[in-house]
């Protein structure tokens, strides 16, 4: 149960982030969560929005370029102890995380939502099923 | 099946061109040494008469012309001919110091047309041909040379000259234009923008495309092929010497034959400026032998190329020149060493970058640094960061091996760097020396 994010290649320069956002707020695409990762060289923006195929086509217009990646997003209580709860059954079958970002919000405030990028969707999922930790779709993204 | 422009004269013998030379040679020796009071007094300072120069064999005894005695007597002091019998100019794009300013009898522009018809043939061009010339009209040799070579082979032309890449687009699709003559860095512009319309090459007419006027690297050439589904061809020239045509590729795309009937080529050692033996790499030094109005004996090109007189599959016997590796003055010394940007273009291309880039040189607590800016593309990118490091690191890693110094390399946004219609602007020096 995989949710689709924005991967956007920056230019590190001023400005960069700030025409993104821009062309997402001009099209009325409303982001739910944004990561940053950087070298001193170049950055990739990582957003989950409400519409991800209509985001790439309208940064596709304005000469960026961004791709989609598959992305696991997991509901956890927002309280003490709730994240490492979540990693230590994925430690527990060893699974590979290659980076992670958080929000909060949505409509039940008691929750977090942690955003996982990890090699096997599969495995990610069997290692949650039946731990009260829902994963969520894309449609409850958007409606976020 | 071949197709020559003239074949008698394309075809000829060694000894038939030979004999051409010999004549044409002496002949405008001694239109020079009577026309010509600033050629002649070189000719004296170094002891040569017209009773020297008896065949190409004594081409070497003459002394050597360059952009600084161009701006020097800057712009009648070359002149062969009285103005009355001048009826064109044409003009070097040069942005720094004087331009070069080259003048045409009737009898020069009729040689040089026939010399871009023998390129257009050389690519297949027939009179069933639409040719669309997209070099800029005006001064710049580009427009004017290709458009009169293809009235003489009988091709119907569109004279679109530069700009406008759409309206470009349309006349090659509404009129099904089969040739398209350019710079080659236009030709990848048109491609790439003919690609974003969701064009393949099964969508585009042209068959063969004549590029030059710019320094391109083999790559670059395989790219544009596959992009628009057509055969690129090679063709140089200099506005001093008439402009494209001075040597053109065939279809073999092996080097590019000499009009060896009115330019005799030589390859020179710069510093020293010796004879350089075939195939010996060196400085390109053109004397045109039946110019009238701008009568160039040994000119020093600065480009750098080497000759082979080998048999050519095409049946032409004049012979050809490699396509030179960038002017010396294209050549950057970048911590002594000497860069030419189409090295850096060639492991670009074989990286699978595209071949829009921009080099920028500058000096950082004395040394020179070398940045390499490259645009990122949907095919490039992907969500792993450390992928696009470990591609930039690998793509150091090429440049390294191909110029023997560091360089950084830049991923920058897309269509950031600026496209060009005309030549691209490809170095940004900003030492201050
Ligand atoms: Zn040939």
């Amino acid at each position: 149960m995989s949710v689709k994010q924005v991967s956007v290649f920056l230019e590190n320069r001023p400005g960069q982030l700030k025409r993104m956002t821009g062309v997402l707020a001009e099209k009325g695409v409303d982001m739910r969560a944004l990561s940053l990762a950087e070298t001193s060289e170049f950055g990739i923006a990582r957003i989950l929005v409400d519409d991800a195929y209509g985001a790439i086509q309208v940064l596709k217009d304005a000469d960026f370029v961004a791709s989609l990646t598959s992305v696991i997003v997991v509901q956890i209580p927002d309280e003490a102890g709730g994240l490492d709860h979540l990693l230590q059954y994925f430690a527990d079958t060893n699974l590979n995380i290659e980076y992670m970002y958080a929000f909060l919000g949505g409509k039940e405030e008691k929750h977090a939502y942690m955003v996982f990028r990890v090699k096997d969707h599969r495995s990610a999922e069997a290692a949650l099923a039946g731990k009260g930790l829902p994963l969520l779709t894309q449609e409850q993204i958007a409606e976020m | 099946m071949e197709h020559y422009y003239q074949p008698e004269i394309e075809c000829a013998s060694r000894e038939e061109i030979r004999a051409i030379q010999n004549e044409r040679l002496t002949a405008q020796v001694k239109r020079v040494w009577e026309n010509v009071p600033y050629y002649r007094k070189k000719m004296e300072a170094k002891g040569v008469t017209p009773e020297d120069i008896r065949s190409v064999d004594d081409l070497h005894k003459l002394p050597f012309l360059s952009k600084a005695d161009l701006r020097e007597v800057y712009p009648y002091g070359l002149l062969g001919k009285p103005l009355s019998e001048c009826v064109r100019i044409q003009s070097t794009s040069g942005t720094t110091g004087k331009r070069v300013v080259a003048f045409y009898t009737r009898h020069d522009i009729d040689l040089w047309e026939d010399c871009c018809a023998r390129a257009i043939c050389a690519a297949g061009g027939t009179n069933e041909d639409v040719c669309q010339v997209s070099y800029g009209y005006g001064l710049f040799t580009g427009g004017p040379g290709l458009n009169g070579g293809s009235h003489k082979v009988g091709c119907l032309t569109i004279p679109t000259s530069s700009g406008n890449t759409d309206r470009q687009i349309m006349f090659i699709l509404d009129l099904q234009a089969t040739i398209l003559c350019c710079t080659p860095s236009y030709a990848a512009y048109l491609g790439e923008r003919m690609k974003e319309m969701g064009l393949g090459p099964d969508d585009i007419p042209l068959k063969a495309g004549i590029f030059g006027a710019e320094a391109w690297s083999e790559e670059m050439r395989h790219d544009i092929e596959k992009t628009l589904g057509i055969k690129a061809y090679d063709i140089y020239g200099l506005t001093e010497l008439s402009g494209p045509g001075v040597s053109f590729e065939c279809s073999a795309q092996e080097g590019m034959h000499v009009n060896e009937d009115h330019f005799i080529p030589e390859i020179i050692d710069p510093e020293t400026e010796e004879v350089l033996p075939e195939g010996a790499e060196g400085e390109l030094v053109f004397t045109a032998i039946d110019k009238e109005a701008f009568p160039m004996l040994r000119y020093r090109t600065r480009d750098i190329c080497s000759l082979t007189y080998e048999k050519c599959s095409c049946g032409r016997t004049h012979v050809r020149m490699r396509k030179p590796k960038g002017r010396t003055d294209d050549m950057l010394i970048i911590r002594g060493v000497n860069v030419f940007p189409s090295q850096i273009e060639t492991v670009l291309i074989n990286h699978g970058y595209a071949a829009n880039y921009q080099i920028v040189v500058d000096r950082v607590n004395n040394t020179d640094t070398l940045d390499v800016q490259v645009e990122m593309t949907p095919e490039m990118f992907t969500d792993n960061m450390g992928e696009i490091t470990a591609r930039q690191k690998d793509l150091m890693a090429g440049l390294q091996s191909m110029l023997g110094i560091r360089a950084k390399v830049s991923l920058v946004a897309p269509k950031t760097i600026a496209r060009s219609e005309g030549k691209a602007i490809r170095v940004i020096d900003k030492r201050k020396i």
